[in-house]
């Protein structure tokens, strides 16, 4: 079954919607529509910069939503659109459900670090970023049907997992 | 060492030397990190801010990360070293022209900067010659693990390193090539490349300002993405995929000019030198884009004149900052055109 876009009626939907905030509503648009209303970007040729604008401005405008504030620093979700800045790093936690969306469209959909941990880190949060990494290998290894060394990934995860 | 004894110098990086420096003029990575229990700079006092400049330059100047550095207080420099700062690189222009406590650490050899309180509390930078970037992953690497020893760095388990704006989340690395594609341009294939490397989350920037119609063909090639992988793959994209096969268009490009139409290719280079060696009058950016071919034609050894790093002196003494402090003294636009127009023909001209 297809989807006709709700907004032009021709095109075939293939975004697809809900909203929780101001209202409970479900959309299903095509990709013209769905960048016109501004609730996707299109990737090509788009800085991360306007990416980033464009998506708390439409988040912000969401009402209460804008007013969210963190409780460590007091800054609003209102003010981090205006600035484009964060006010300290337990906004990430306050602000995480827009950031994850924000984040996960301004970096090619990841939504979790991979890369080097601080070496004074605690070794849980050590041993949970070398398990992402694995992971991820062993999910690239079995897309290239590089069994063997998917089978050697499946054995380090394993061991580093009864650590 | 101050702002004063690196002006008449050139500095490591525009050495002209290193990995496809052809085409590659230099790379440069930077970390972004912030101090765990700190508020970011968009909410901190000025007394907060103060106390992160004081936190960080102690750290930095008390161990290897910069011991031996040279570290200026940005607020309490004159805009015109501040602007030569800028012109070598060594820190943005929102840095130089920012408010408050903030600095810079600077090497002896200019392959190091470290901007405190710029957008982050830190920003570990280095810079070289050519296309280096797996050196340059080490030394900044380094200098981040030799500061995270005294410092706590904001850090979380989903987001990694935690920073001012989402865009730098993760590892917060900045990757940046800066490449001099003059023979793309005359092909007019540039628009093709700079597409492909959007295709690939890269950003395409002229070197001073937006678009592809870069002053003096110099593009600079930067990574967007900063979370969802390792420091190594963002680094492994420039280094083993786009640079080499941007080069490898650039130098077939330049084979092609000098294959199909040398005379073109000639009368370019001569005009541009001509200007050069005769204005009595010219601006800044008019100098950038005339040293352009001359750049090409060296390395083409079509030009044999001049070496690459006699060009980069002058294309950095020629910048506003740099040409009025080897002046002496500060200069008025249209005084600045004709000081400039001496000094190159001082520098280009045959000798009698």
């Amino acid at each position: 079954m297809s989807l006709v876009c709700q907004r032009c009626q021709q095109a075939k939907a293939t975004v697809h919607i809900t909203d929780t905030v101001p209202d409970k509503r479900e959309l299903h648009l095509c990709e013209d529509c769905a960048e016109k209303e501004g609730v996707i970007i299109k990737q090509h040729h788009q800085s991360t910069n306007e990416i980033l604008q464009q998506l708390i401005k439409h988040k912000a405008g969401l009402g209460a939503a804008g007013d969210l504030a963190c409780p460590n620093c007091g800054m609003t979700v209102r003010e981090f659109q205006l600035k484009g800045q964060l006010g300290c790093s337990h906004d990430y936690e306050a602000f995480k459900e827009l950031l994850t969306q924000l984040i996960e469209r301004a970096h090619e959909g990841a939504t979790h670090h991979v890369g080097k941990v601080p070496a004074t880190a605690g070794e849980t949060v050590r041993k949970h970023a070398g398990l992402l990494r694995l992971r991820r290998e062993l999910q690239e290894a079995v897309e290239q049907e590089n069994y063997e060394h998917a089978a050697r990934v499946r054995d380090q995860i394993q061991a580093l997992e009864s650590v | 060492m101050t702002i004063d004894e690196l002006t008449p110098t050139t500095g490591e990086w525009l050495r002209g030397v290193g990995s496809m420096s052809d085409v590659v003029i230099s790379s440069r990575i930077r970390l972004a990190r912030n101090l765990a229990d700190r508020p970011f700079l968009a909410t901190a006092s000025a007394t907060e801010r103060t106390e992160i400049y004081r936190c960080l330059t102690d750290a930095i100047t008390s161990t290897s990360a910069g011991s031996d550095a040279l570290l200026v207080d940005i607020e309490q420099t004159d805009t015109l070293d501040r602007e030569v700062l800028v012109e070598r690189h060594l820190v943005s222009r929102q840095h130089a022209n920012g408010d408050g406590s903030r600095g810079v650490t600077i090497s002896p050899d200019e392959t190091r900067a470290l901007m405190i309180n710029e957008e982050d509390h830190l920003r570990i930078q280095a810079l070289r010659s050519g296309l280096e970037l797996e050196a340059l992953w080490e030394e900044v690497s380094g200098v981040d693990d030799t500061l995270a020893k005294r410092l706590a760095f904001a850090f979380d388990r989903q987001f990694g390193y935690l920073t001012a704006c989402p865009t730098n989340v993760g590892t917060g690395i900045r990757v940046s090539v800066m490449l001099h594609l003059p023979a793309l341009k005359l092909t007019k294939e540039i628009e093709r490349v700079a597409r492909a490397a959007r295709d690939m989350h890269l950003a395409v920037r002229g070197m001073h300002g937006e678009g592809t119609d870069a002053l003096g063909d110099l593009y600079q090639l930067s990574n967007q993405t900063t979370l969802g992988k390792t420091e190594e793959e963002i680094i492994g994209v420039f280094s083993e995929t786009i640079v080499p096969k941007i080069v490898e268009y650039e130098r077939t490009a330049r084979d092609s000019l000098a294959q199909h139409s040398p005379y073109q290719l000639d009368d370019k280079i001569w005009r541009a030198y001509g200007i050069l060696v005769n204005a009595r009058r010219i601006g800044s950016e008019e100098t950038q884009a005339l040293l352009s071919p001359i750049r090409m034609a060296i390395h083409m050894e079509r030009f044999t004149s001049m070496s690459v790093a006699a060009l980069n002196e002058l294309l950095l003494h020629t910048q506003p900052a740099h040409l009025q402090k080897l002046h002496g003294k500060t200069l008025e636009g249209e005084q600045r055109d004709i000081v400039r127009a001496e000094y190159l023909r001082s520098r280009l001209a045959p000798s009698p």
